[in-house]
């Protein structure tokens, strides 16, 4: 079939820029997620002709009757075989409002590991439960997994509606109970939707079997919900990467964490607390005034210090601390636990420091939010840690700026990354006393 | 609270408003900042150069990263012995033109030396498999920068951007380290090396729009040309001693472009008269079939084709 493509109409659809969401979806065990997913991605048009196909060629190879949307999503043949998610898997998908990258984190099996992973670069969170068994354990958990890693954005679709007749005050119930849940955790933008995967019930297109439902479909919410903010709001934040040299030229490059820099700002090189100017931000493309979140540049400064990989530069009076030994939250990812005394690597923006676990001041329930004794912190559980580290650091809060308030935990010998740290204690400056 | 070093936070001033971030922008400043980590992280990067349009576009990536300063590591190019000749000439021009080095690890060596030998089918991207990885430990490379893309296939959605392999190039889906923030993990035992994606969220689309903002050159058989093809396994191949054609397949002249560039024995041709950037954007935004299924034979195996390669070590 030669292409019968009218390009003129097509390349002017395409002809403007979008912006980018990046959100991240949880569920439990047969809450119908990667129904949902795969009805986000089919629903939109973002499937095309030879995956569908194949799909439906499983679906029937299954025994199972029409397509089974979930298969869309089921990446590894050891997951299909068994019938389940193994890891984190990144989707794609476009509508003329925007584009979208979708982190899908499995819900049964080390649900902390997968979703502090997905949620940590989203800026929305979408969590389902069945309808007809409303806010369970692990929805709260999901919940608080959200909050600690500082997404903004919660959406909680409540999934197979069509079993429960698209009552109302079944919904009206779910949605109720996870205000409460939300707002306890300082959540204060979420949303409810009623939605039926399978059917397609306010996924991408509006339900006739929800009157009473006035809300926007998931896929318009989507498309509305403010992206970025953040990021430029913030103070600025310039993880110095790395050091491009060349004759008559020394440069600072690094990707701006959050915040504006502009040419001529006074600035100040953490943790060493040097007082410079940028006299000039480079691009490949040439010179700039300003650089915003989250473009990478190349700054020169006015002075010839000796900056390098792992500085950190910010404005005046705009200083994060800079700090030997901190407290910190840590979300545990290694089957290997976290005890006090333990010799670690820390990778905090661009530097990597030795460091040690002075003390594990305690354990989260990441349900109650209770904070129990703790001697040490096993895989797929969040406490509080005192770390020292062999070098200052500048550090933010993790509430206060995701990138400068955040680090890796990494085995000193075999490399391996053992915990997800945020610094601080997220929840102690949101949970309402 | 224990013996807490540290100053005073200050209050934060008032700051302009925000603003709107277009998607490129966004995938080009995380690709940057990725090839970057590797560059400061790493003693032996090399990036692998096709000639497709996603090793340019990394490429392209790279020489942004380290403006006004060279790119500071090699490339190499699988050389299968049956790459389309457009496409040599353009890599050797590229590389000419920026002053790189390439590194060629070529499998027909492999073959003449009878180290490999050739499938009965003729397909030689299964064998690119050994040279990549003599190539790899001969240069001691520690960090192998790749174009993958999550979205070109379901095993590809689930890897990471940097992505660990052992001394046997092999990829390890359970064990996978997970990848937060924008921090990532490049530590690794001697023998083995990472792998690296910069342009892991990028869709072909991306590529594409990118391609166009940036001016990034490609080769000419992207773009529509009269070329002399034949069928096989619904696909049309260019013939050539490779390998076709053969039992009665005939040759037909038809207008035609690639939408991936890769061994002539497994790249198929799609008709197609978008002879621009802008009409190749204007046909894939409207297109059904995804880029690897409309012209990649291998991935039609089977169903868990790609899964298989990337754990013996392949891209």
């Amino acid at each position: 079939m030669t292409s019968t493509v009218d390009f003129e109409s097509a390349g002017a659809r395409l002809d403007r820029d979008v912006e980018l969401l990046r959100f991240a979806t949880a569920g439990s065990v047969d809450d119908g997620k990667s129904t949902l997913v795969g009805r986000l991605l089919h629903d939109s048009k973002s499937v095309l002709a030879d995956t569908l196909e194949a799909v439906e060629r499983a679906s029937r190879d299954r025994g199972a009757e029409g397509v089974e949307l979930a298969l869309l999503t089921d990446g590894l043949r050891a997951e299909r075989e068994q019938g389940i998610t193994i890891d984190v898997a990144y989707r794609y998908f476009t509508t003329p409002r925007r584009k979208f990258i979708l982190a899908d984190t499995p819900g049964h099996v080390q649900y902390t590991r997968n979703m502090v992973t997905g949620a940590s670069t989203a800026e929305l969170v979408v969590l389902l439960v069945d309808a007809r068994k409303g806010v369970v354990e692990q929805t709260r958990r999901h919940l608080a997994v959200a909050a600690l890693l500082g997404v903004r954005h919660l959406v909680l679709a409540v999934n197979k509606m069509d079993l429960v007749e698209f009552s109302e005050s079944a919904y009206q119930t779910i949605a109720v109970d996870f205000a409460a849940a939300a707002e306890a955790l300082g959540i204060t933008d979420h949303v409810v939707i009623p939605v039926s995967a399978s059917l397609g019930d306010n996924v991408v297109d509006a339900s006739s079997n929800t009157p009473w439902y006035d809300g926007p479909t998931l896929l318009d919410h989507l498309e509305a919900v403010p992206v970025g903010v953040d990021a430029v709001t913030q103070a600025a934040r310039f993880p110095v990467q790395y050091v491009v040299r060349a004759p008559d030229y020394r440069g600072y490059a690094g990707q701006l964490a959050s915040g504006v820099i502009e040419r001529d700002d006074d600035v100040v090189v953490m943790p060493a607390g040097l007082r410079t100017r940028i006299v000039a931000i480079d691009t490949f493309d040439g010179e700039v005034d300003i650089a915003h979140a989250p473009q990478s540049v190349t700054l020169r400064l006015a002075d010839e210090f000796d900056v390098g990989r792992g500085d950190l530069i910010v404005h005046p009076r705009q200083e994060p601390r800079v700090a030997n030994a901190f407290d910190a939250t840590i979300c545990q990812l290694s089957e290997r636990p976290l005890r006090a005394g333990d010799r670690v690597l820390i990778k905090h923006t661009t530097r990597v420091v030795k460091g040690v676990i002075d003390s594990v001041s305690h354990r989260l329930d990441i349900e109650t939010l209770d904070r129990g004794p703790a001697e040490s912190l096993e895989l797929n559980e969040i406490g509080g840690v005192v770390l020292r580290v062999a070098a200052p650091l500048a550090i933010d809060d993790y509430a206060s700026d995701r990138l400068t308030g955040s680090f890796l935990v990494i085995d000193e010998h075999d490399g391996q990354t053992l915990a997800a740290g945020l610094v601080g204690d997220p929840f102690s400056a949101r949970r309402p006393q | 609270m224990s013996a807490i070093v540290e100053e005073q936070a200050q209050t934060t001033e008032t700051l302009p408003p925000s603003r709107k971030v277009p998607h490129l922008e966004a995938l080009e400043s995380e690709g940057i900042h990725i090839i970057r980590e590797v560059a400061a992280e790493f003693e032996r990067p090399v990036l692998l150069f096709s000639g497709g349009k996603d090793s340019a576009v990394m490429l392209h990536l790279a020489r942004k990263a380290f403006a006004p300063a060279p790119v500071p590591f090699p490339l190499m190019h699988v050389d299968t012995g049956h790459n389309f000749p457009e496409v040599i000439a353009y890599r050797d021009a590229l590389v000419e033109r920026l002053g790189l080095r390439l590194v060629v690890a070529s499998v027909q060596s492999y073959i003449d030396s009878g180290k490999l030998r050739e499938r009965a089918d003729g397909t030689r991207n299964p064998l690119q498999t050994v040279p990549l990885l003599d190539a790899i430990a001969d240069n001691k490379f520690d960090a192998v920068f790749g174009g993958g893309r999550r979205d070109e296939e379901k095993a590809r959605a689930k890897e990471r951007i940097f992505s660990l392999r052992d001394e046997f190039g092999q990829w390890d889906p359970r064990r996978q380290r997970p990848e937060l923030w924008n921090l990532y993990n490049g530590r690794h035992k001697p023998g083995e090396h990472v792998r690296v994606f910069p342009l892991s969220n990028w869709t072909e689309l991306d590529v594409w729009e990118y391609v166009e903002r940036e001016g990034v050159e490609l080769p000419s058989i992207y773009f529509s040309h009269a070329r002399e093809v034949f069928k096989r396994n619904g696909m049309w191949l260019t013939p050539g001693e490779w390998g076709g054609p053969k039992d009665g397949e005939i040759v037909e002249r038809k207008v035609v472009r690639y939408r991936t560039v890769g061994d002539m024995s497994c790249t198929g041709a799609v008709e197609s008269v978008a002879s621009s950037i802008g009409d190749v954007i204007a046909e894939i935004a409207v297109t059904t079939i995804t880029e690897r299924g409309a012209t990649r034979a291998d991935d039609k195996l089977s169903e868990a084709a790609m899964e298989d390669r990337k754990r013996e070590g392949y891209f």
